[in-house]
Formats: structure tokens, sequence, C-alpha cells
């Protein structure tokens, strides 16, 4: 495949993301920051996000599969999650996000865990 | 939004809590259930009441009533009881008489016929009598001598032959009246047998008990007097009474018609029914008088004792009321009348307060409506609110989409498509900020800048916004700034614009033709000059008909006609000439305001537009609200503009009004009042803020030829402030002579006219050729020193007459209206060769390069816990060439920050662990404010000049621009925030405030 191909690709893929709502215009700011003195600003933001978004879900994952739950601390994971999502403009993910620390604060654990279901998650079953 | 559903209710929860404990019972409603028993008790009492004052009543009248019985029949019985001693008196003296003339006397003074005349002659004397006689004592021994005597025989009262018996009293004289019992024997009746034998043993007047008459049948008594023959001894003996008695004076009573002719005499005598007794036996009173058993009022009686003289008889007087006692009408009606009006006075109170407990109740319902009412208000402020805030976000995707979009490639159709979509959703968002201007305004979130600014400048930036639109539309668009407002005030510059946008912008919008002319003047001056207006307009009306000329009737900016008639020439006249010639006068007020801190404006926009319909004036400062559903149709907008620009114009503590004239135009005027810049501060904020305008002009000459004194005016005032002495003739012809005066007085000094700017109106009204010759003319009365530039002024101008134009002399070039300083200044640089690199710098005023000049060099920490925001925004910042460094925690900015630091700003996220953004900041400003104090209690070398001692700026990141409470930042410290993700605008708009002034000295 050649390099124009792929780049067509890529700018479709990129479309398609911001079309279906997943990236925002924020996504389309941070790339016009990326230029010649930092030509990889995009890749490190994005997979600085990823770290730490799998930090972040892993210790929310803990959180909540304590016997009670501390909404606090998954509220304050949430909201970290938020805040670097909204930066790097993943639109969906901040969606969630804020949806989810709604039902933090009322300490709604059904709720939450439609939210995970709907954000494609799975709830341990507890006996 | 769940969440949200939970506080509303909690709040609703609480408010009803809230009403709950508020709500203030009175007594009366304490007591409500009470209230029918309270009107029954009431009632009841009333009843006990009146019937007390009956009986107490009835009580006296029956107490009055029953003395005038004891009265009446104390009366009757004394009168009847004086009668009868009357008589009895003279019965006696009768006896005396009989003793007197018949044993005394030898022979008998007294037979039968002398007794019987003179007791009829002195009949009178006794009334109650119906007659008397004398009866002689006879025993049976001396009857029959008697007999003889007398020639008849003794008879008894069946007038009979007189059976024998010890003792005989025959009568033997009589009155004629009762002639009938003459010899007959009076000891033969029972009665009178007991009579004569009780009277002779007493020597007294004795009464029998009443018994039928013999003559007349009445119930009627005897009295009988014994009469002696000798004189008795004193306190004689029965013994010697008895022996003494010769005979025995009678007199019949006929009590029944005496006392029925007493009773006749006196007065009430039908009222009264008096019977009289002889109660000698107490067990078996006699009836002497009266019927026994009659239709009487038996309930009430009086006894009276009567004394007939007779002490073994007792006798008695009953009086009785004939009827029974009345029923007394006044006491039953003023007992019924107490019980009615206590009736009605319970009645009423009770309605009194089953109305308070309605009223009370009505109240209660509607203090909480009004509760839930201004809830729901408060709700539907924060819904809009919310979803204002809400549809922004998407808005902004959108709009960049759209950018990014009209980057690309297109066809020329889908750049339209594009376009439009950009446009209408920069509209959506200004509706939308608009609606959140209101909702913010409601809620008295909306708080004033106060930072001084360049009023002429804003008012030359909202023009240039328009000018493509009036120049479009061929409309004059113009604005005039009184000399006396100051060049800087302090107040929010943005809202000022934000309502002149509006202002302007709705004139734009509804003016086909005509001019739109925004005024600056002191509120001061102009309400001075309104004591002059009468005045003003008297003398003004009569020189308009003097100087009306080509056609223009008014003598407006463009010649229309407005809607205030006090905003045309004559009032402006004086608005702008009375501040200069007049300033001696004026000087006064302008002192007294140059020294108060606060200077009024009144700033009023002009149009003649179709105006607004007289039935909707009322309702135009009403959110929604447009003059009709068909301006909506016709012009668009929401009609929500005019209602903030009120709120924001109250909240600058003034007011707005307007006066409008359909198919006329509108003037929209209203006040603020702005802080006054000192002296001293103006100096330092000239340079950076407001000298845009060049100074390379200051002393040129000019001359406006204009037939509208208000345009020349407006144009003047352009000039003015570029420093341009300004003068104006109406026409060419007269500027020649102008120019020409000057040219020749002053040539020496090389002050000759500059400039000549001619009105494209006068410039077309007058003659090509006639301007050439003119011009030529003028030449060599110039003295070649230097030839004044022609300049045109037009608000539209066809490319033909453009042409024509060049050629008729005015080669330099055309300035398009609306006029703006800066405009002016550039064209005029254009034509005179002056200096343009200003201008250039000025271009630079706007976009990222700017933004890379504010943040080029500068070193700024970033402090946010989350890694991807920090180095987002890092990146950001150093695309704009900042050199930027991060800190992970508020702890670890406070350590990068230890004084003395190389920093020039800090952008610090609010929400983080263990310290948040607001501590951080109070404990950076705790440091630095040590710092100062230590700096400048040891030495204060530099004092004012190092102005910025230690105080880094430090601004807010929030991604909630709405709920971060701006209040709360500067609250503890910090000076300003950003949203974040960083946007451009406001980035720039955040940081210009603090790297202004350096960037510029940098360049």
């Amino acid at each position: 495949m050649d390099v124009g191909q792929l780049q067509r690709q890529f700018i479709d893929y990129t479309a398609s993301l911001f079309r279906e709502g997943f990236l925002d215009d924020q996504f389309t700011q941070l790339r016009k920051l990326q230029d010649e003195n930092n030509p990889d600003f995009v890749f490190e933001v994005v997979s600085l996000f990823f770290d730490d978004s799998e930090k972040l879900v892993n210790n929310m994952a803990k959180a909540l599969e304590q016997p009670i739950v501390e909404f606090e601390q998954v509220d304050a994971h949430v909201h970290q999650f938020k805040g670097s999502s909204s930066s790097i403009g993943a639109h969906r993910v901040k969606n969630v996000c804020a949806a989810f620390r709604g039902f933090c604060e009322q300490q709604n654990s059904d709720g939450l865990e439609q939210q995970i279901i709907a954000a494609g998650g799975s709830i341990p079953m507890v006996e | 939004m769940g969440l949200k559903m939970q506080s509303h209710h909690s709040v609703a929860v609480r408010l009803n809590e809230q009403l709950g404990t508020k709500r203030g019972y009175t007594f009366i409603q304490a007591n409500r259930a009470w209230l029918p028993k309270f009107l029954i008790f009431w009632i009841m009492l009333m009843a006990v009441f009146s019937n007390f004052v009956y009986e107490k009543m009835d009580a006296a009248n029956k107490e009055r009533r029953e003395e005038v019985l004891i009265s009446m029949c104390d009366q009757r019985a004394r009168m009847l009881q004086d009668q009868f001693s009357v008589s009895v008196n003279h019965v006696h003296a009768l006896a005396i008489l009989v003793s007197t003339f018949h044993y005394f006397k030898n022979p008998s003074a007294i037979d039968q016929e002398t007794f019987a005349e003179y007791t009829a002659r002195t009949a009178f004397e006794r009334p109650l009598l119906s007659g008397v006689a004398y009866a002689l004592r006879v025993t049976n021994a001396e009857r029959e001598r008697f007999e003889k005597q007398h020639g008849w025989t003794i008879k008894t009262m069946e007038r009979e032959a007189s059976p024998i018996r010890d003792e005989y009293a025959p009568v033997i004289f009589s009155q004629e009246t009762v002639s009938y019992i003459e010899s007959l024997d009076m000891m033969s009746g029972e009665e009178d047998r007991e009579n004569i034998l009780r009277a002779r043993a007493t020597g007294k007047a004795v009464l029998t008990s009443p018994f039928r008459l013999l003559g007349s049948h009445h119930l009627g008594v005897v009295l009988t007097f014994p009469v002696y023959k000798s004189k008795l001894p004193p306190n004689p003996t029965v013994a010697q009474r008895i022996e003494a008695s010769a005979g025995y004076l009678g007199g019949a009573f006929d009590v029944e018609s005496l006392v029925e002719n007493l009773l006749g005499q006196l007065a009430g005598n039908q009222a009264i029914v008096v019977n009289v007794y002889d109660i000698t036996n107490s067990s078996d009173p006699l009836i002497m008088y009266g019927r026994q058993y009659q239709e009487v009022d038996m309930s009430l009686l009086h006894e009276s004792n009567l004394d007939f003289g007779d002490p073994f008889r007792k006798h008695q007087m009953i009086c009785r009321y004939h009827q029974k006692e009345p029923t007394s009408w006044t006491s039953l009606t003023t007992a019924f009348l107490f019980f009615v009006i206590g009736l009605l006075v319970g009645y009423i109170l009770y309605g009194a307060a089953i109305h308070i407990v309605k009223v009370e109740d009505d109240f209660h319902e509607m203090q909480e409506l009004k509760v839930r009412a201004e809830a729901a208000d408060v709700a539907k402020s924060q819904f809009l609110a919310t979803v204002s805030h809400e549809i922004r976000t998407p808005m902004n995707g959108i709009l960049g989409m759209l950018a990014l979009l009209l980057d690309t490639e297109l066809s020329s159709t889908q750049r339209d498509y594009a376009q439009t979509a950009q446009a209408c959703g920069k509209a959506l968002i200004t509706l939308i900020n608009e609606v959140l201007d209101r909702a913010k305004i409601e809620a008295g979130k909306l708080e004033l800048e106060a930072v001084p600014f360049n009023l002429r400048s804003i008012l030359d930036d909202v023009l240039s916004l328009f000018s493509e639109k009036s120049r479009h539309k061929g409309l004059e668009l113009a604005v005039s700034v009184s000399d006396k407002v100051p060049e800087m005030v302090i107040g929010d510059p943005g809202r000022f614009r934000q309502i002149i946008t509006n202002l302007v912008g709705n004139s734009v919008k509804f003016t086909e033709q005509g001019h739109i002319f925004v005024q600056v003047h002191l509120a001061e001056i102009t309400k001075a000059l309104m004591d002059a207006k009468a005045e003003t307009c008297l003398n003004g009306g009569s020189d308009e008909g003097l100087v009306s000329n080509g056609g223009c009737q008014f003598r407006t900016l463009s010649g229309c006609q407005a809607a205030d008639d006090q905003n045309c020439w004559d009032r402006f006249k004086h608005l702008i000439f009375d501040e200069e010639l007049q300033s001696d006068a004026l000087n006064v007020t302008a002192v007294t305001s140059e020294a108060s801190e606060k200077v009024t404006l009144m700033v009023s926009v002009e149009d003649t537009g179709i105006g607004i319909p007289l039935r909707a004036q009322g309702r135009v400062f009403t959110p929604f609200m447009q003059a009709d559903s068909s301006t909506s149709r016709n012009y668009g907008g929401t009609g929500i503009g005019l209602s903030i620009s009120k709120c924001l114009v109250e909240l600058m503590g003034g007011q707005i009004k307007f006066i409008s004239r359909p198919q006329i135009g509108s003037t929209f005027s209203f006040t603020a009042d702005f802080g006054r810049c000192k002296k001293n501060a103006l100096s330092d904020l000239k340079k950076g803020n407001s000298d845009d305008l060049p100074t390379v002009f200051r002393g040129l000459k000019a001359i406006v030829v204009d037939g509208r004194p208000v345009r020349a005016t407006v144009t003047k005032y352009h000039l003015k402030r570029l420093g341009i002495l300004v003068e104006v003739a109406s026409s060419i012809k007269m500027a020649v002579a102008v120019s020409g005066k000057n040219g020749s007085l002053t040539s020496g000094k090389g002050n000759a006219t500059d400039l000549i700017l001619v009105e494209k109106d006068s410039w077309v009204s007058e003659d090509d050729a006639n301007l050439n010759l003119q011009l030529l003319d003028w030449k060599p009365n110039g003295h070649t020193l230097k030839l004044p530039k022609m300049v045109l002024l037009a608000t539209n101008i066809s490319s033909a007459e453009f042409d024509k134009a060049k050629a008729a002399g005015f080669a330099d070039t055309v300035i398009m209206k609306p006029l703006r300083a800066s405009m002016v200044a550039a064209c005029l640089q254009q034509v005179l060769g002056l200096g343009k690199k200003r201008q250039q710098g000025k271009d630079m005023l706007n976009g990222p390069s700017f933004l890379q000049s504010l943040l080029c060099g500068k070193k700024i920490l970033v402090v946010d816990d989350n890694r991807v925001n920090r180095r987002v925004a890092a990146g950001a910042l150093k695309k704009f060439g900042a050199d930027v460094e991060c800190a992970e925690s508020g702890k670890a900015a406070l350590q990068l920050l230890q004084l003395p630091h190389s920093f020039d700003a800090c952008f610090m996220d609010i929400q983080m662990p263990e310290m948040d953004g607001f501590e951080a900041t109070r404990r950076i400003r705790q440091v630095e404010i040590k710092a100062n104090e230590q700096m400048n209690g040891g030495c204060c070398p530099e004092g004012a000049a190092t102005k910025s001692e230690w105080h880094l700026p430090i601004l807010a990141m929030t991604a909630d621009v709405i709920h971060a409470t701006y209040d709360e930042c500067l609250k503890c410290g910090m000076d300003g925030y950003v949203s974040k993700p960083f946007e451009e605008e406001n980035l720039y708009q955040a940081v210009a405030k603090f790297f202004k002034s350096k960037p510029i000295t940098d360049l």
C-alpha cells in the first residue's frame, strides 16, 4: 500500500471518529499545536492519555469491587479521567465520565453499573 | 440529570419546611374550629343577658304598679275612714242632742216632728248614713205605760207585736228616710240587740257586722250610740252605764252605695276593684262591699286596715287591679333589641373572624404559590443557563468543524453552504450567549468590570462593525462624542460595547434610508440645556425657514426627519457649541464634575427607520417581545437584545428610554455612570490602550465643505481627534473664500489650509465647471506653497461618480463613510504620505500572532494533576512561544514558586487532590505579601517605579466556565480564569490583561 492510500485511510478514519462523536473540536486544536518544534506532540499526548486511562480504569475497577464502594474515590478517578479525555478531545469518553460523575454524587450504584455496561464494561457478579 | 432532579426536589421540600415554620398562626387562625362554638356561646350569652334586662325592667314595672295600688288603696281607705268618722261624730252629737233636749229638759223639747226635721236638715252632715233613729229603753214593767202613752204597741222587726221580754228598745224618733222603723223594737233584731247591749256597756259608738238593711236591701252596718239620762260619773263602770242608759241612737250605714259614691269621686276608679270586709272574726271575713268572686287580677292585692271607731270590730279594705297586668311592651322590645344587637354584633365578629381566616388562608396559599413561582423562575433561569451552556459546547464543535471544512478544498456551492452554515452557527452562538447573559443578569450573577477604557475607540469599533451594512443600504452612520466627555472612563467596555452594538444593530436593521447617529454627551450638560430647550426651539424654528436648502427640511444628519425633534441641529448646535462658546458658564459645572469621581454620560442613538408602532412601545424592553410578529419575519432577531441592554444600563446605574414615531424613526437614549480616571493613571494608560491614533496630523488645517451642519460637525469631531484644526464651510465657494483668506493672511508662516474635505452631496450639487474654475482660481492664490489636498467624503459612491470625482480634482482620495478616526487617519496618511508604520502595528493586535507576541519568551508555570491536561496546556502555550514548566500538584507549584523565581505567569487547575488551586493560590499570595513587606521595610528606593513588586499573575483553569465562580477565583487572589481546554480567544483575553504593555515595548 502506498503512503497516499494510507494517509487517505487515516483521514477517513479520523473523519469517522469525528462523525461518530468519538472526537471533538479539541482534538483538532490539539493537532494544530503540533508543529516542527514539536513533531510528535499528538502522539505523545495520546499515548499519555492511553497510559493514564488504563491506570485510571484499573483504579476505578478496584474501587468499585470493594464491598463498600467509596464513591468519593471513584469520583476522583472519574474526574481525572474526564479532565484528560476533554483535554484530548475524546468526546464520548468525556460524556460518559460526566454522566458517571453524576451517579457518583448520588451514590447510585445501579446507575454506575448501567454506565459501565453502556461503556462496554462488565459487572462482576457478587454472590 | 437525576442529580439535578433530586436537588430540585430537596429544594422544594426545604421550601415547604420553611413555609411551615414561617407560617405565623394568629390567634383567630389557631382557634378556627372554635369559631362557630364561640358564636353559639355568644348568642346564648346575649339571650341570657337580654332576659335579665327584661326581668329587671319588668320588676321595676311591677313595683311601680304595686306602689300605685298601695297608694290608691290607702287613699280610699283613708277617705272612707274619714268620712265614716265624721258621720260617727255627727251621730254622737245627735245622741248628745237627744240626751240634752229630751231628757234634761222637762218637758222634752224634742218630739218626733222636731227630730225628723232636724235630722232631715242636718242629713248633709251624715252623707254615709241612710238615716238615724232614736230607740227608747223600755223595760217590760214600763211597756204598758209606754204603749198607752204613745198609742201603739211595740213591734218586732217582723212587724208583729213584740213578745214579752225583759227590755225593749222601740224606736220613737226617726228620720223621715227610715220612718218605717218607728215603733219597731230594735232589740228584737239579733244584730241590733247585741249592738245596743255593747253600746250601752261601753258608752261608745258600736257597729254591727254587715247585713242586709231593711229598706234598701243593701249591705250595710248599723251604728248605735247609747244615750244616758243622767250625767255619768267619771270612769263609770259597766253597771253604772247600763243603769244610766235611757235610749239608743242608731244610724244605718248603707255601705255599698256609700262606698260606691265615694269611689266614684276618685280617679282611677275603673282600674281597681275594692272590697271591704269585716274581719272581726278573722277566720270568716264578712264582706261589706264588693263582689266576692269577680274576674280580677288575683296576683296582686293590697290590704288597708280601716278603723271605723269601734274597737270591737275590725275592718279591712282589699284593693286589686281590675285587669291583669298588661304585657310591658317597652321592656320586651328593649330586651329584644338588646338581643338583636348582640346577635348582630356576634354575627359581625364571626363574619370578620371567618373572613380573616379566609384571607389568611388565601394569603398563605398565595405566599406558597409565590415561593413556588419564584422557585420555578429560578429553576427556569437555571435551566436556561444550563441548556444554553450545554448547547454551546456542541455548537463549538459544529463551528470548529465548519471552519475545518472551509479550510479544505470545496466547490463554490459547497463553500457557500458551509459559509452559510457557519454564519448561522455564529448567529446561534450569539443568541445563546445573549440568553446566557439574560439568565445571568436575572440570577444577579452578572457583574460589571471596572477598567479604564476609551469610549471613543469603542464607538469607532462598533461603527466599523456596521459600516459594511450601512454602506450597503446607503445610510449615513455617524458618531459624535462631546469634548467634555473624558477620554478615558472607568467602566465595563465589553458591556458598553454590547449596548451600543445592540442599539446600533437594531437601528441598522430597521432603517432603510436616512441616517443613524450616535451621540455621547455629559448628562449634566444635556440636562442643563433642557432648561433652555423651549427657548432654543423657538429660535430654531425661526431660522429653519431661512436656511432650508436643497430640499432638506430637517436639519438632521441626513436630512430625514428624526423621531426626537430635540436631537436636531438646533439642539445639537447648542450641545456642541455651547460647550465651546459658553465655556465660561459651563466651566463651573465642568469643574464640579471634574472633581467628582463619577461621570454620567448620556448616549443617544438616533435613526430614521420604520419606528416602533405605538401599541408596541410599552413592551419594547420585555424579553422576547418584538414590536410585531411580522417584525421577526421581516427582520429576524429574537427581541432579547433590548431587554439585555436595559438590564445592563440599569446595572451601570442609568436609565434607557426611547422616543419613536412610526415611519419616522426612533431615538434610543440611555444614561450610564462611569468612573473618572485619575489624571496620572490616565497618562499611564494612554500609551497602552487608547493611543492608537497617530499624532502626525497635529496642527494641520482643514476645511470641511458640507451643507449640513450636523454632518459637518461629525466630520469635524473626527478630524479634531486627530489634532487637525477644522473650519466648516457650507459650500465650495465659501471654502475657497475662507482658504484664500487664510492663505493670504498666513502665507508667510506656512499655515495655509492643508486639506479640503468635501461632502459628496455638496459637491454633486455644485456645478462641475464652477468647481474647476475655482480650483484654478485658487492655485495662484495658494502662493504655490502647498496646495491643499482635496478629499471627497461619501457614504457610497458609484464607479462613474468616482471617475467623475477624479476628473474634478479629487484625485487624492475618497473617504468612505462612516467616518472613524483611525480610518480617516489611514486615508489621510495615504493622501499626505505620512508615516504608516503604526498602522501595521495596529493590525497585529488581533489573531494568534498577537498572542504569540504576548506570550513569546514568557516563562509560564502550568499546574495540573492530570498528565494529559498538563501536556496539552503546555503544548498550547509552547505553540505561542512560551517557555513552559509543569507542576503536578499545588505543593509542587509552591516549591517552584519559592521567591525569587522567574515565572511570568501561572496557570492553575482548580480541582486537585491534596491542595486545590484556590488553596495553592492563597499560599502563594501569602508568601508574596510577606516578601513585599520585607522589601518595603528594608529599602524603598525604587518605590513606585517597581509597581509590580511580587505579584505573579495566576489564572485558574477550569472546564466549567459558567459554574466556576469568578468571585471565588478573585477572592483567593487569582487574576482571572481560562476555560479548559484552551480556546485561543479566551486565552488571549485573559493573558492580554497582564502582558499588554510589555510586547509593545519589546516590539
